[in-house]
């Protein structure tokens, strides 16, 4: 399921990366968060919204080894922001997407005004497809859920794709491990 | 839109070169993409669900609207059902005057286009923003949407870049990741400013008070994000019972509209979600019907609401891909659009509109709701008819053809009228107004002697079984050696071929032209000639007659109430068999040998629109011909219309024309000497067609390629 995943992802313009572990993971997305240019600044900074692979973490530590790293999401931080990290609670293998109750508003802005959109998933919440999704989180409980299949995108001038219009030019799906719950 | 302007908006869109360009690029790469989104998904299956679903609810609103509206409510949502355009524009008003707002955001909704919403709060002093880069491209230039999913498909990026230079005062170029980086930072002040927001729904869910939006540019997402009201105006065919009724749709949906798996964003909103100010957010839904409950109660029209609005009826549309979306008037295009714009504005807006259906059925093939979007566009027609009656020459034609031996004794002395003008067989110029309809193709002779003289004079060999053959008119008096070859091909299975003279024709034409009292009639004359229970099969070597005979005489005879006859009309369908289809089951049996040995040349095969997505035949003759020795190489578009349309090359020249010449491009690009059709319509047209560009292409009906096989 895995595999079809990434294949289905990648096919979107989905970048998608596997570790085992939370460390991993978080090397993983400064390393990413530096590669971007993120720094200190309105235009290049990273809001991060609250969710448990924050939960333990200083966030001041972090914000010291990436300058420009915030937790503060709002709409003004979110609009001025070069990447959104967020995690995401549902990976749907047949389509390569990701979805989450978006209920919060602070996942929907760092998923859809920066630039660039990083999502962390646990690796064991894969689900086959849409139908299998809407079982395991229907709308009856959430009132914004979320399906996101690649970066934002557009074929309306001459049919041409083009990449980025109004939500995010780049999505990369960092999936772990160790944010199951069997861990 | 009079007739005279309707003929001159077509004729302007056929010269404009941004839309044959995009169009038919589009129309190329369209059924590539889809087919390849519809991998491993059994699409009849897949489209039956939806259908089933849809129509369940179509068959339900009220229900549906009373348990939306109770669970939603419930969530906090508010909910209002509006029966008019001018109370849903009201109450956007209201909402508006309530909080202020001076500017909102809207994503792609053709709910809102459909009652005009941007016109009436502009004319209010409200700054409506389009926020989908095509409706917006398609809102600066003052324009409608020419295509339900890609509104500004016509446009060029050049055409853009100029609109956009204007727009930031800056001059751009046409570099389409520049001009989309433009829009992002226009659009991106826009959602942060507006007070309220307006998006349409895909779908609406009655069991959790649910509405569902697809985009791909995550604009709608923005809309119901950043201002602190969002309100949905939602069709109320957009309604389904379940959750799981969700599934099929957004299943197909992407799959049909731009051939995605999935588009980049679905959201499913279920009630108020907090703003960014930590306030709720208001969530309104207004369920619009306008005349959608009337469609529902209408027995034959009540399956247009399983449209899920993908646009694939647009985009395989011979006609569409020539003249594009704006020729149709409104808001709605193609041939949903057709029946739509019929319903939503009045009937009476669809009359010209209606008539540059060719009645090909590609649609049909590819709608995901299964709907009948040809049989529906025929059936407006029928009403138009009986609502106005038939234009004045159509009606000196049709009652001319409800009487048999007039329609035959004039089909007579055409021969004698055309003889200024015919040589070797074709007619090449006509003149004055006449003159189009030799412009791209010859046109076929009369005969000197017709079939029903001829066939007295052919030697038959007395047989144990006994066929009728129903001859149709083009082959009775345009080719009657095409209905000669059928009877000497089945007498070598040991058939005997019967012909009446009471036979007349089919019907079709007066069918297709929604003068159903003349096509009843004509069906009774017909059964009267050709019942007779010592005959085993009846032959056609015409699709459209063999429809007429299998399908339409029953359906026609019961709408016009001349039920007496639908039982004969049965006992005689049970009867019919198509030329290939009969000579392939011959073969099969062992009874008919085709098998020449030789290798007898490559040819092509057309498949005519009738034969194939009707009678679903199109294997049979192309069996025979392989089997026979020819080398079949398959055009591009094999299924595509060739423009004859019955008579819609004499109504519409203008596009059957450019319909003709594309498939004779694609013909000519087999290399092939000889292109192979079952229809004999079909034969007219595109021999015609190659003997006007003076191309060597030999244009024949399978009967005549199965006879050579066999000397």
């Amino acid at each position: 399921m895995f595999r079809l995943f990434t294949t289905r992802a990648e096919a979107v313009g989905t970048e998608v990366h596997r570790v085992g572990t939370r460390a991993e993971a978080l090397d993983l997305l400064t390393d990413r968060l530096k590669q971007e240019g993120v720094a200190d600044g309105p235009g290049t900074w990273a809001v991060w919204a609250g969710c448990p692979f924050l939960d333990g973490l200083d966030r001041q530590e972090l914000s010291a080894r990436v300058p420009g790293l915030r937790f503060d999401v709002s709409r003004e931080s979110a609009a001025g922001a070069l990447v959104g990290i967020s995690q995401l609670d549902w990976g749907i293998a047949e389509t390569g997407s990701i979805a989450q109750d978006a209920t919060s508003v602070d996942a929907r802005l760092v998923s859809t005004l920066p630039t660039t959109h990083i999502a962390l998933l646990p690796s064991d919440r894969l689900v086959p497809d849409l139908r299998a999704f809407l079982a395991v989180q229907g709308p009856s409980d959430a009132n914004y859920l979320s399906v996101i299949t690649g970066p934002s995108r557009t074929a309306d001038i001459e049919r041409v794709l083009t990449i980025g219009v109004h939500g995010p030019e780049r999505l990369v799906v960092i999936v772990v491990d160790e944010l199951g719950e069997a861990q | 839109m009079s007739g005279k302007a309707f003929n001159a908006s077509v004729l302007e869109a056929l010269a404009n070169p941004n839309i044959s360009k995009a169009l038919g690029s589009f129309s190329e790469a369209y059924p590539v993409s889809r087919a390849k989104a519809y991998e491993g998904v059994d699409f009849e299956a897949l489209r039956r669900t939806i259908a089933e679903r849809k129509g369940y609810a179509a068959a339900h609103f009220e229900e549906l609207v009373a348990e939306f509206t109770r669970n939603a409510q419930a969530r906090g949502t508010t909910v209002f059902r509006a029966n008019t355009p001018e109370q849903v524009r009201d109450y956007v008003l209201r909402l508006c005057r309530t909080h202020g707002v001076q500017r909102l955001v809207k994503s792609k909704s053709m709910a809102t286009e459909e009652i005009h919403l941007n016109a009436f709060l502009e004319q209010q002093g409200i700054v409506c923003s389009e926020t989908d880069l095509g409706e917006w491209i398609v809102q600066l230039l003052g324009q409608r949407p020419s295509h339900m999913v890609m509104p500004a498909i016509h446009l060029t990026k050049e055409e853009v870049a100029d609109v956009f230079s204007k727009q930031v005062d800056e001059r751009l170029t046409s570099d389409i990741p520049r001009l989309v980086k433009v829009a992002r930072r226009e659009l991106r002040e826009r959602f942060l400013q507006a007070e309220l927001g307006i998006t349409g729904a895909n779908v609406a869910v009655a069991e959790t008070g649910t509405i569902g939006i697809i985009t791909n540019e995550g604009n709608a997402r923005l809309v119901t994000t950043l201002p602190k009201v969002h309100v949905a105006i939602v069709g109320l065919e957009k309604l389904v019972a379940t959750v799981d009724d969700m599934v099929p749709i957004i299943t197909a949906l992407p799959r049909s509209a731009t051939g995605q798996l999935l588009t980049s964003y679905f959201s499913m909103i279920s009630g108020p979600v907090p703003n960014t100010d930590g306030s709720a957010k208001e969530f309104h839904v207004v369920l619009m019907d306008n005349h959608r409950s009337e469609m529902a109660a209408d027995p034959v029209f009540k399956q247009a609401l399983q449209c899920i609005r993908c646009a694939s009826c647009l985009n395989v549309c011979p006609v569409y891909r020539l003249v594009g979306g704006h020729v149709f008037g409104d808001v709605y295009t193609g041939g949903i659009g057709t029946i739509l714009t019929a319903w939503f504005d009045e009937l009476k807006k669809s009359e010209d509109i209606q008539g540059l259906c060719i009645q090909c059925q590609k649609c049909n093939e590819v709608c995901p709701g299964n709907i009948d979007i040809a049989g529906l566009i025929l059936e407006l027609r029928r009403r138009l008819v009986a609502d106005e009656g038939l234009p004045v020459v159509q009606k000196a034609i049709f009652s001319v053809v409800n009487n048999r031996r007039l329609f035959h004794r004039m089909l007579r002395t055409a021969y004698l009228g055309q003889t200024p003008f015919a040589r070797d067989g074709y007619i090449r110029h006509l003149p004055m107004f006449l003159s189009k309809l030799t412009r791209d193709r010859s046109l076929f002779t009369i005969a000197p002697e017709p079939f029903r003289d001829l066939v007295r004079d052919l030697p038959q060999p007395k047989g144990t079984e006994k066929a009728s053959l129903f001859v149709g008119c083009l082959m009775d008096f345009g080719y009657p050696e095409m209905a000669a070859s059928v009877v000497r091909v089945l007498n070598k299975a040991g058939i005997e071929v019967v012909f009446t003279d009471g036979q007349t024709c089919c019907g079709a034409p007066a069918r297709i032209s929604g003068a159903l009292d003349v096509a009843a009639n004509n069906a009774i004359d017909n059964i009267k000639a050709l019942s007779d229970p010592e005959v085993r099969y009846i032959i056609s070597a015409c699709p459209t007659c063999t429809v007429a005979l299998t399908k339409d005489w029953i359906e026609v005879l019961e709408c016009q109430g001349r039920t007496e006859w639908v039982e004969a009309a049965r006992t005689l369908a049970a009867k019919v068999v198509d030329f290939s289809t009969l000579v392939k089951q011959l073969v099969d049996a062992g009874r008919l040998t085709v098998t020449s040995g030789k290798d007898l040349g490559r040819v092509t095969y057309h498949d005519s629109c009738h034969y194939k997505r009707t009678l679903h035949a199109e294997r049979a003759p192309r069996a025979l011909l392989q089997g026979s020795g020819y080398e079949l190489a398959e055009m591009k578009e094999s299924d595509v219309c060739c423009g004859m349309g019955g008579s819609y090359f004499a109504k519409h020249p203008e596009l059957s024309g450019p319909i003709l010449r594309r498939k004779l491009d694609n013909i000519r690009r087999t290399g092939a000497g000889t292109v192979v059709t079952d229809c004999p319509g079909c034969v007219m047209q595109i021999r015609g067609g190659f003997d006007k560009a003076g191309d060597a292409v030999d244009v024949r009906h399978t009967v005549e390629m199965i006879e050579q096989a066999l000397e």
